[in-house]
């Protein structure tokens, strides 16, 4: 058997870190697939004469879509807070910064539900397009992403608060998931409501 | 300095079957989880072959049905999807999350927990998608409730895939043993890589067409067009080049085992790992942007215009990767050339494979050509065959020459040598007439129809290709089964390997190495070799 020389253990990589990342590429493939698609069949309706896509009698609204918006501003800064905390032990500190995470992605998700519930779109029906269906499929993507994204704060802040206040690369990882949810919502935003 | 422990002990062997199947589906190493995969995948292609046979001689006469005429759609759905994801695709991939933490020199794979998490949905949804079709789900497919099980059981394939594929990227970029920066990464782990990161490209695609079409498909038919269109938006999934990514490995193995075989360095690694980079990325980006690709022949009188709407991506996402794999393979003909390389069989398998998967990436260059008036016709599936019979040639020779490091048993390479060439020979003939026939009109996706050309004979050609890669998969399958329970010890280098995985015992142990080894170069065992003729 040859011999190779032997070495110390290797420092860690950012294992997690990398996985989220490359997570976030999946994901920002997944949701750029689908806003193509709906830019697609947008497109195609709307070349139709007297062609429509969204049915008659249905407002998407904009203030709710707007707020959902402006709420990763406070993420982004959260996020980082948590980061800026964890290097410096600050546990009280990371742990507010996390819950204010999670809560905050808590009233995006229900920002989202209230946009269901004020557009009441059917699903299908009379009237109905292309639109209907797709809405909710790429809007519940989004909260589905979300959700994952509320998991992952409330799995970063038991770790860190449990006691694993070494293992900072957790919290960097979450920071960049936020960030990536943000980026994607803010093309969602563009496409389906702003666009329509 | 330190020597490697050759036998190093491992996870304690138990007696109890229910003990061993418990740990066989709890298992987190990922040799297992990989050797699930390829097992999985090979039976697949058992079975899916004989659909394919039974196609094949479904088209060789028109009068003659041996097959409901309502069923052809959904078969041939079985067909498609079915040895694109449930066996070139984890095929490779399996090989892949057996053998490449072995070469970084990693003790395990990151995440393998999500890793075998991928192997179990990616099994489900298999079984769940094969039963949909079956049950007349699917593409076409009469029965709504199946076609909703085919929809989102294919999404649960697809996830399955894409745990798999991070776990194992994030395993190349990360978990490498000292001294290994990404240009020592040996060509098989690099070409995995691309290939990996292809697939989190395009899966995720298909994963969102595929919620699309479940969410019209169950509440409206609006927008969609119902299971008849399915393929549509789907079909990007299973065709050129998305099917491009999904070999890449292939070219990747051809390279490794030239240079082990001629006990010479790759020339110009950079040029290598470049050209498998052009064959991933050109084609990932090519599967998902579905533009339009064709081209006419005479561009003579092409505008900038159309020089940018046509020309472009027809380079772009069609000669690419041809440019690509032809890079790899002439270089890797150039290690060959001068030295006297040892004929053995996964050279051989890894060589036809490789040269297998580059006729479908060039047969689909031409297919794009507009004026060649190919669109629609069986010239696809011509070129498709190629890519994946071409995979499976290589991945057999895969499983050969890694076979040893995995169950510690070697296949005999002349015995094996000969399903080498009898599956060289079924590509082709499976292939090649479908080639033919496409330039003869033959239609895409039909049993019933009239065309200019002798429609028994490239049908019946084909069906017989099929039949022999049947019997060459079936072999090699009872061969292996056969060598690797009760074969001759292989030996802890029975290649006289260049990289790291041949510096532990063989079989692995559980976490691999003892020691966490320094590498110098990209053939650390090799640059501690006597100098052979390099």
């Amino acid at each position: 058997m040859l011999a190779l020389p032997s070495a110390a253990a290797p420092a860690p990589r950012r294992q997690l870190f990398v996985g989220t990342a490359l997570g976030c590429v999946a994901g920002g493939a997944l949701i750029g697939a689908m806003l193509a698609l709906w830019m697609r069949l947008r497109t195609s309706a709307l070349d139709v004469p007297d062609g429509r896509w969204i049915p008659r009698g249905i407002k998407v609204p904009m203030v709710p879509a707007n707020t959902m918006l402006l709420a990763f501003v406070p993420i982004y800064v959260f996020v980082q807070w948590a980061v800026w905390a964890a290097r410096r032990d600050a546990r009280s500190q990371t742990a507010l910064a996390l819950s204010l995470v999670g809560v905050i992605g808590l009233a995006v998700v229900n920002a989202q539900a209230y946009i269901y519930a004020r557009m009441k779109l059917p699903i299908n029906g009379k009237g109905a397009t292309a639109f209907n269906a797709m809405f909710y499929s790429i809007t519940g993507t989004y909260v589905l992403l979300v959700i994952i994204g509320i998991g992952f704060s409330l799995i970063t802040a038991f770790r860190y608060m449990g006691g694993r206040t070494s293992d900072r690369e957790i919290v960097s990882a979450h920071a960049l998931y936020w960030y990536f949810l943000g980026a994607l919502f803010f093309a969602l935003w563009f496409v389906v409501y702003v666009t329509k | 300095m330190t020597t490697i422990d050759t036998h190093a002990g491992g996870a304690p062997t138990t007696t109890s079957s229910a003990r061993v199947v418990g740990e066989w589906l709890t298992t987190t190493d990922h040799k297992r989880i990989g050797r699930l995969f390829i097992g999985v995948s090979l039976v697949a292609a058992v079975g899916l072959v004989v659909v394919a046979t039974l196609l094949g001689i479904e088209r060789i006469d028109a009068e003659a049905a041996m097959l409901d005429i309502n069923s052809i759609p959904q078969i041939f759905a079985l067909y498609r999807i079915g040895l694109t994801f449930a066996v070139l695709l984890p095929l490779l991939l399996g090989i892949a999350i057996a053998v490449v933490p072995l070469q970084l020199g990693a003790r395990s794979l990151t995440f393998p927990r999500l890793a075998a998490a991928g192997f179990w949905t990616w099994f489900i949804g298999t079984v769940l998608v094969m039963i949909s079709i079956v049950a007349n789900g699917g593409p076409g497919g009469g029965d709504a409730k199946f076609v909703g099980l085919f929809l989102v059981s294919h999404i649960v394939l697809l996830l399955g895939l894409v745990a798999a594929a991070g776990s194992l990227a994030t395993t190349i970029l990360t978990t490498r043993a000292p001294g290994m920066n990404m240009r020592r990464v040996p060509v098989f782990a690099w070409s995995s890589l691309v290939g990996s990161l292809g697939l989190l490209l395009v899966l995720p695609a298909v994963i969102g067409a595929l919620i699309y079409n479940y969410i019209d498909y169950r509440y409206g038919r609006i927008g969609f067009g119902g299971n008849v269109a399915i393929n549509d938006w789907i079909g990007f999934g299973f065709t050129q080049p998305a099917t491009f990514v999904f070999a890449v490995p292939v070219f990747g193995f051809a390279a490794e085992v030239i240079a082990v075989s001629s006990g010479r360095k790759l020339p110009m690694r950079g040029v290598i790992f470049t050209g498998l980079a052009l064959v991933g990325i050109s084609a990932a980006l090519g599967g998902i942007l579905q533009q339009p690709a064709a081209v006419s022949r005479d561009i003579s009188h092409f505008s900038l215009g159309d020089w940018l709407s046509d020309v472009l991506p027809y380079g772009l996402f069609n000669l690419l990767p041809v440019l690509g794999g032809f890079v790899v393979i002439a270089l890797g003909a150039l290690a060959m050339r001068g030295g006297r390389p040892r004929i053995i069989a996964p050279l051989v398998f890894g060589l036809l494979g490789a040269l297998m998967v580059f006729v479908g990436m060039v047969a689909n260059a031409v297919y794009q050509i507009g004026d060649a008036q190919l669109a629609g016709t069986v010239f696809e599936e011509g070129a498709w065959l190629y890519i994946v019979y071409g995979a499976v040639l290589s991945a057999l020779g895969a499983v050969t020459y890694w076979g040893p490091k995995l169950w510690g048993r070697l296949i005999p390479d002349k015995q094996v040598l000969p399903l080498a060439g009898l599956g060289f020979i079924a590509t082709v003939l499976a292939s090649l007439p479908y080639l033919i026939a496409g330039f003869a009109k033959q239609p895409a996706n039909a049993s019933e129809f009239d065309y200019s050309g002798p429609q028994n004979l490239w049908n019946g050609l084909s069906a017989a290709g099929h039949l022999l890669m049947f019997v060459t998969v079936l072999a090699f399958i009872g061969l292996a089964l056969r060598s690797f329970t009760k074969g001759a010890d292989a030996g802890d280098d029975p290649w006289d390997g260049q990289t790291l995985e041949w510096a532990t015992s063989s079989p692995a142990p559980y976490a691999n190495f003892t020691d966490v080894h320094t590498v110098a170069s990209a053939e650390p065992l090799l640059d501690l070799k006597p100098r052979r003729d390099r």
